[in-house]
């Protein structure tokens, strides 16, 4: 399953489905990782609003996704973490220690425009 | 009573999702709140990615359980995999044999009302777990 990495300006966008395997997730890892490069983009929003199960796997992709585009330079904003998912994700022990959230996508374009002082 | 036993069978990462699926339709049509489905696939997902990781090859059980006065749901992961030596260091938070998070079996411990787990080493795991829905 192929998932969309929009450009916005000098960011870019990608949207998780709900169904994600473990191979998706490693091909979305090294995909967004390149296009950053490509693109020279300066932030990343990873929006997870449709992803209903965010396992042990699933969070340790999006922290290493981050602290790899950290490393090229750019920011990873993670949006749309549900209240279910958020809560399950407390129990089985797992954090994004690290890594800025956001409410939704709204949410996450206003933090990276304020940070990059982008105005509209 | 043990009701509509689905069996998944698990030998790749594609079927730890089709088990998770498979759990949260059982939860939901047994009634659980959407946010205790996400609990029940969340620990599914977890306990299907130990047999990947670990055995390579196993099998997710979901069923209903009928009791007198409650219902619930009861997931069992077995494997025929290398089993585990220390079942009492598994179960402790931050424990891992492969560099990985761990077992996530605390976590699933956590996530669940009830756990039960048997390994031999050389035979294999199998964990069966259970919440009854509020």
């Amino acid at each position: 399953m192929e998932v969309p990495i929009l450009k916005q300006g000098a960011f870019l966008i990608a949207t998780f489905q709900a169904a994600l395997s473990d191979a998706d997730l490693n091909q979305l890892r090294m995909g967004l990782v390149q296009q950053v490069v490509k693109l020279r983009s300066r932030a990343v929003i990873v929006d997870v609003t449709a992803m209903d199960v965010m396992d042990s796997f699933a969070s340790r992709t999006l922290r290493e996704i981050a602290h790899m585009i950290r490393l090229r330079g750019a920011e990873t904003v993670i949006v749309g973490i549900q209240p279910e998912v958020a809560f399950a994700m407390v129990q089985l022990g797992l954090t994004l220690e690290g890594v800025a959230t956001a409410l939704d996508l709204e949410e996450g374009l206003a933090y990276l425009n304020e940070k990059f002082k982008i105005t509209n | 009573m043990v009701v509509g036993e689905i069996r998944v069978a698990i030998n790749s990462d594609q079927d730890i999702v089709a088990a998770r699926q498979k759990g949260r339709v059982l939860a939901s049509e047994l009634g659980f709140s959407s946010g205790d489905a996400t609990l029940i696939a969340t620990a599914i997902s977890e306990l299907a990615r130990n047999i990947v990781s670990y055995a390579r090859r196993g099998e997710i059980k979901l069923s209903g359980i009928h009791g007198s006065s409650r219902i619930g749901i009861l997931v069992i992961a077995s494997d025929d995999g290398p089993g585990i030596v220390d079942i009492r260091q598994a179960l402790r938070d931050g424990f891992s044999t492969s560099g990985s998070l761990g077992l996530g079996l605390p976590g699933v411990r956590r996530l669940m009302d009830e756990f039960e787990i048997t390994s031999q080493p050389g035979k294999g795991t199998k964990v069966a777990v259970k919440k009854w829905r509020q």
